[in-house]
């Protein structure tokens, strides 16, 4: 069982749907109540940075947030904006983030892409791998998700990062620490790719 | 690699799937969820679906439909067709798809661009632009099915939408839709020299390589309809779509 964070800032529907096709079931947590007996925990997000930390804030769930990812160690996923928030801070805004890993983010340095490139960045691309995970147990340096973003992780601690991609230049596309894991693109819309990383997830 | 969205473009009279040529004859090409489920095979980069005639028949989306096809999409999924407000833009987010494209409502109301766009983010907001020529030449942007004429010129309206927060503009050639000729590359670089947003060209794809030369002329993504539902000279239906290799050979690795 997959637990949901309900805060009202992210594409909920899709990430059931597709853990629905791969069979695996979820529920949707709005309560610190819900959140208390999750064993493993999905952070989504789609929008403005301090939009979605204020709307954390506002649901009164940061509290059992900590408690549950800190001390009981369940592994939590953060997709997109999801995995932004929990570093310290954002360029995009001035709210500070989770503070769970120490990373802050950043907006895509425009002087090193080429035109053609445009931003947000919004396309497929390959990851690739800088460490060893069970996250991406059956993926390699050849698969490929979706990506919609303007901003991106730069951790500050190297070993964090899980894949890079590239985009102009190399970027922090998924980081790993304990059970603390992120990722910018959008498993939930990556097919196959997707489809196994979500699998990898809920087996950890 | 670099790569660029290839799109399917599936347009819908309410519960079933079409095709027309010159937004003219549609041809009953059937059933969108199972078109859908066949492109998840397919592992196709994301899907657009519009309804066409929603805002002529002055009808809501239908969310039922729409929720239903959304649970199979595995991909991003843009919807657009008679979107007018900020509550239906919310309800379709709801529905788990990604983006809606707006189209008919901007010839009256860029605010709701501009709102929406601040609201959801304007990743998720595609304007849409149908392009017709006259008899002189002479390229005008048109709604409602190709009923109404938008009264800027052309290149003024792009610059509108893109001032107004569109995340990204559907070109849509009308002349060229359903014929197979090729993109309106003249058309897509004029407007590509005008915007910094994306453009993602439709109307008139034969070929992959047709991808290749409208991308050289500024398009960020493309878009076909009959390219990915119909097959060979007789147009006998087959939903399909380039394989990834074909796509790396023919288009990614020479951009």
């Amino acid at each position: 069982m997959i637990s949901i964070i309900n805060y009202n800032a992210g594409n909920i529907k899709s990430i059931q749907n597709m853990l629905k096709r791969i069979g695996v079931k979820s529920m949707i947590c709005s309560s610190a109540e819900e959140i208390e007996q999750a064993d493993k925990l999905i952070l989504p997000g789609v929008g403005h940075y301090d939009h979605g930390m204020k709307n954390l804030h506002q649901s009164g769930l940061i509290e059992i947030l900590n408690k549950k990812v800190r001390e009981d160690k369940t592994p939590l996923l953060g997709i997109c904006l999801g995995a932004q928030l929990l570093g310290n801070k954002s360029e995009e805004g001035i709210e500070k983030g989770l503070g769970w890993i120490d990373m802050d983010v950043i907006k895509f340095d425009k002087k090193k892409l080429s035109s053609s490139l445009k931003i947000p960045h919004m396309s497929w691309n390959e990851i690739k791998i800088n460490k060893p995970s069970a996250l991406l147990e059956g993926l390699n340096n050849d698969s490929r998700f979706y990506f919609v973003h303007s901003y991106h992780m730069q951790p500050n601690d190297k070993t964090d990062i899980l894949t890079t991609t590239n985009y102009g230049y190399n970027f922090t596309s998924a980081i790993e620490k304990d059970n603390i894991y992120g990722v910018q693109f959008h498993p939930e819309k990556s097919h196959k790719f997707g489809m196994q990383l979500l699998t990898n997830f809920s087996n950890i | 690699m670099r790569r660029i969205r290839v799109i399917p473009v599936l347009t819908l009279q309410n519960e079933k799937l079409v095709k027309t040529i010159r937004f003219k004859n549609p041809n009953y090409i059937g059933d969108p969820i199972n078109a859908v489920k066949i492109f998840n095979e397919k592992e196709v980069d994301e899907i657009v679906i519009l309804d066409i005639t929603a805002t002529k028949e002055k009808r809501q989306p239908n969310y039922k439909k729409i929720e239903e096809i959304a649970e199979e999409a595995f991909m991003p999924f843009a919807y657009g067709g008679g979107i007018t407000s900020l509550n239906q833009i919310e309800h379709l987010f709801k529905l788990g798809i990604e983006k809606v494209v707006i189209n008919s409502a901007l010839a009256t109301n860029l605010n709701l661009l501009r709102e929406a766009s601040n609201i959801f983010g304007s990743q998720s907001i595609v304007a849409s632009v149908d392009v017709k020529k006259n008899w002189l030449g002479k390229q005008t942007a048109y709604t409602n099915s190709k009923s109404e004429k938008i009264n800027l010129p052309l290149f003024e309206y792009v610059k509108k939408l893109e001032e107004n927060g569109a995340g990204e503009l559907f070109i849509n050639s009308i002349d060229l839709d359903g014929t197979y000729l090729g993109y309106d590359n003249v058309l897509i670089k004029s407007i590509s020299e005008l915007v910094d947003i994306p453009i993602i060209a439709c109307g008139g794809a034969s070929k992959i390589t047709d991808f290749y030369e409208v991308m050289q002329h500024g398009a960020s993504a493309v878009a076909a309809g009959s390219l990915f539902v119909y097959q060979g000279a007789q147009k006998g239906i087959l939903i399909n779509y380039p394989t990834q290799e074909k796509l790396a050979e023919e288009v990614y690795k020479k951009l």
